[in-house]
């Protein structure tokens, strides 16, 4: 991980390079998965930066977990025009068929579930996204078909 | 030369553009004239992706919908080979023929003037299509004083939403002291139904930073920023591509064109949080931070990121800019009303045939984008309502559908323009339920610094919950109407003083739904699942479809006669109504 200048309380606001706290912890976890303990004592440890701070700042943004998730993260949306499109639906058969509930991780390891309030791909509504790929005009036979891929490694 | 070009949009992508792309390089290639298939942005019509467009010599265009690989050989064969378009699928040509030609030709494309024109990843693409041209204009021959004078005339105002005269945001930052400003580009499109700006940011990213670069110039700032949500990742990888080859032609970086401006643009990706597309705490996320939002004023146009004067605004808007400057104050200021000028571009979603993206002139009637340019409501049902303004807008009934859209008169509704999200509801969309899903939304991205909106979203959600299952009390509507007008009145910041409107607007134009889902226990739009009751209409065949599909064991009869539910085991779960094929299932 990169050092950064040293946290600078007399001049909390001079421009400078605090406001990297967001990305360092975006690296870290792109590179972890989650953001583990280790790391959050080491980006304290490098920039001087508060552990307080850093935990508030982790805690507050939807994006960071403090869990280790799957192969494959699954986000299924859930915004205005999902939501009339029938998201609800679409999740229910996601989950019977993998199993584990939004939030959870599956047995083997394949996916994590979160429900997200919108991926911005409304007109093909429902949609889910799995890693960047998004699968759009979905029911919920048709989202079987997507899992059975990744499930039988055609898609990875 | 004739050019294939493919709509590689987030949408074209997840319809199959990738496959059909391949599968137009393979068929050219066993051609031997040369073609090759080129890519563009979002063309608007997402609802035909994957989209084709073949464009000859001449410009002239022809453009083809829901164009799959199976497609693909008869249309080179036919379009290519013997020089007849095909026009069983033709969706829009500039001659006018094809089955969607409305859709374009109602629209006025200002701030989408080159999305699906071309390709995004390419800035030649966008010098040839005239692009920093205006950038050029400006350092050459307009002094910042009269290029704010130029965005004032042209009436411009805020696409984020809030519609403030983006030429007056931009004198105020500039006039204020500092020794170094900041322009930052809002790109955290994070209402639930808006897509405008990652369709301009992944269809004419260059734009965005041209616009950028004028304001620069315009306030005296050295530095912008692109705060643009991760949910977006394509839009993202286009604005690196974007940045790094504006830098490389010398439109951004130190001595832009051989003159005194410096502009740096770094892009900040946006970790999940709603509240960050206000604009003191998108400051606060930049400086990383929480963001929460901080009392105005100051504005940040006076003290904005790291207490510096900061001018921010929203993609569109920044799309629009080089347009005014190369075309004049005048000819923007022509479209649209007394009070909103211009173009608006609006992301169509829901219940509506054709959804997507469209650009109307300010002064169109809700009816005339419904119904004139996206051909109405699906599968023939009844237009109910359009969502305006995400979750801090409200429902506009379908009795109100001449009303114009510029921002005083969609005030008035109590709905708000917004960014540009308009969700199509028809007559199965429950509006207590449409609130319910709102307010769930706003209670969970509520920062949690004001009492009100943290814990009064949240009670108001629990009372709509109870309506929606079936358990409202009498005194509920009350309680709605005092926890929304409390939490409207005291949140520091646009998102708290807003939460309420889905409330307050359903409330008013659909008081009845709300009436009958606590008083009579039923949900007129058949759509709260606790709410209805099952029986078998006389049309039953007694296949026995249903009686397997039940969970409870509700449904009994014979083979090939009238089956029957029982009513005290049945849990309302649909899983009947899913599997009948005679339609016998009758729920209310």
């Amino acid at each position: 991980m990169e050092t950064i200048r040293r946290y600078d309380f007399k001049h909390m606001h001079y421009v400078g390079e605090e406001g990297r706290l967001i990305p360092l912890l975006q690296k870290a976890q792109a590179e972890d998965g989650y953001l583990t303990k280790e790391r959050l004592f080491r980006i304290r440890d490098e920039t001087g930066i508060p552990l307080t701070q850093i935990y508030g700042v982790a805690t507050f943004y939807a994006q960071f977990r403090f869990k280790p998730i799957g192969k494959n993260l699954l986000r299924v949306c859930h915004g205005t025009a999902c939501h009339v499109a029938g998201a609800k639906d679409l999740t229910e058969e996601i989950e019977a068929q993998l199993g584990v509930k939004n939030g959870e991780t599956t047995q083997d390891d394949l996916f994590t579930i979160e429900t997200v309030s919108c991926l911005g791909c409304c007109s093909l509504a429902p949609v889910i996204m799995i890693g960047e790929t998004t699968h759009a005009n979905l029911t919920p036979s048709g989202v079987k078909k997507i899992l059975r891929k990744y499930q039988s490694g055609e898609k990875k | 030369m004739t050019k294939v070009i493919v709509g590689f949009g987030t949408c074209g992508i997840a319809a199959g553009a990738e496959e059909t792309y391949r599968a137009l390089g393979q068929e050219l290639g066993a051609r031997d004239d040369g073609l090759a298939v080129a890519r563009t942005g979002c063309i608007g019509m997402c609802y035909q992706e994957p989209l084709v467009e073949i464009r000859d010599d001449a410009w002239r265009r022809h453009l083809y919908g829901r164009v799959t690989p199976e497609r693909v050989p008869r249309l080179v064969h036919e379009h290519l080979g013997q020089g007849k378009p095909v026009d069983e699928w033709l969706v829009w040509s500039d001659g006018g023929r094809g089955t969607e030609s409305d859709f374009l030709t109602k629209q006025v494309r200002i701030a989408l003037r080159n999305c699906g024109n071309i390709d995004p990843e390419e800035i030649d693409d966008y010098l040839t299509a005239g692009g920093y041209q205006s950038l050029l204009k400006v350092l050459d021959a307009l002094d910042p004083d009269a290029l704010i004078s130029q965005m004032i005339e042209s009436g411009l105002r805020g696409r984020g939403g809030a519609g403030f005269l983006t030429g007056l945001k931009w004198r105020f930052t500039r006039l204020a002291k500092g020794e170094r400003k900041f322009v930052i580009c809002n790109a955290d499109e994070g209402d639930p139904g808006a897509f405008m700006d990652r369709s301009v940011l992944e269809g004419d990213p260059h734009s965005v930073l041209e616009g950028m670069a004028i304001a620069a110039h315009a306030i005296g700032a050295g530095d912008g920023y692109i705060y643009v949500r991760a949910e977006y990742p394509l839009a993202i990888h286009r604005l690196k591509i974007a940045i790094a080859q504006a830098e490389r032609h010398g439109y951004l970086g130190d001595g832009i064109l051989g003159t005194g401006l410096s502009f740096h643009v770094k892009l900040k990706e946006g970790a999940g949080a709603f509240v960050c597309g206000e604009e003191t705490a998108l400051i606060g996320s930049i400086e990383g931070r929480r963001g929460m939002p901080r009392v105005r004023p100051p504005f940040p146009a006076v003290k904005g990121l790291w207490d510096c004067p900061t001018n921010i605004n929203n993609v569109e808007t920044f799309a629009n800019v080089p347009w005014i400057v190369q075309n004049g104050p005048q000819a923007f200021a022509a479209h649209g009303t007394a009070n909103s000028k211009g173009t608006k571009v609006f992301a169509m979603a829901g219940k509506i045939r054709r959804g997507g993206l469209v650009e109307v002139p300010m002064g169109i009637s809700i009816k005339d984008i419904v119904f004139g340019v996206c051909g109405g409501i699906k599968e023939g049902r009844k237009f109910k309502a359009v969502q305006m303004g995400g979750p801090s807008g409200g429902c506009i009934p379908s009795e109100l559908q001449n009303t114009v859209i510029d921002y005083e008169s969609i005030n008035k509704t109590g709905a708000i323009m917004g960014s540009g999200g308009l969700v199509v509801m028809d007559d199965s969309t429950c509006m207590v339920e449409v609130a319910r899903f709102f307010l769930d939304f706003t209670q969970r991205e509520s920062c949690g610094k004001c009492t009100f909106c943290r814990v009064g979203t949240k009670r108001m959600l629990e009372v709509l919950t109870r309506i929606t299952e079936g358990e409202g009390k009498d005194g509920d509507i009350e309680m709605l109407e005092d926890l929304a007008h409390r939490v409207k009145n005291t949140s520091l910041c646009g998102l708290g003083q807003t939460a309420p409107n889905p409330v307050l607007t359903t409330l008013k134009y659909f008081r009845s739904e709300y009436e009958a889902h606590i008083s009579n226990r039923k949900c007129p739009a058949h759509h709260c699942s606790k709410l209805l009751t099952y029986s078998i209409a006389d049309d039953c065949t007694g296949c026995t479809l249903c009686v397997k599909a039940c969970p409870t064991g509700a449904i009994r009869g014979e083979k090939l006669q009238k089956h029957v539910i029982d009513g005290a085991e049945c849990i309302a779960c649909a899983a009947c109504f899913k599997v009948c094929r005679a339609g016998a299932i009758l729920r209310d």
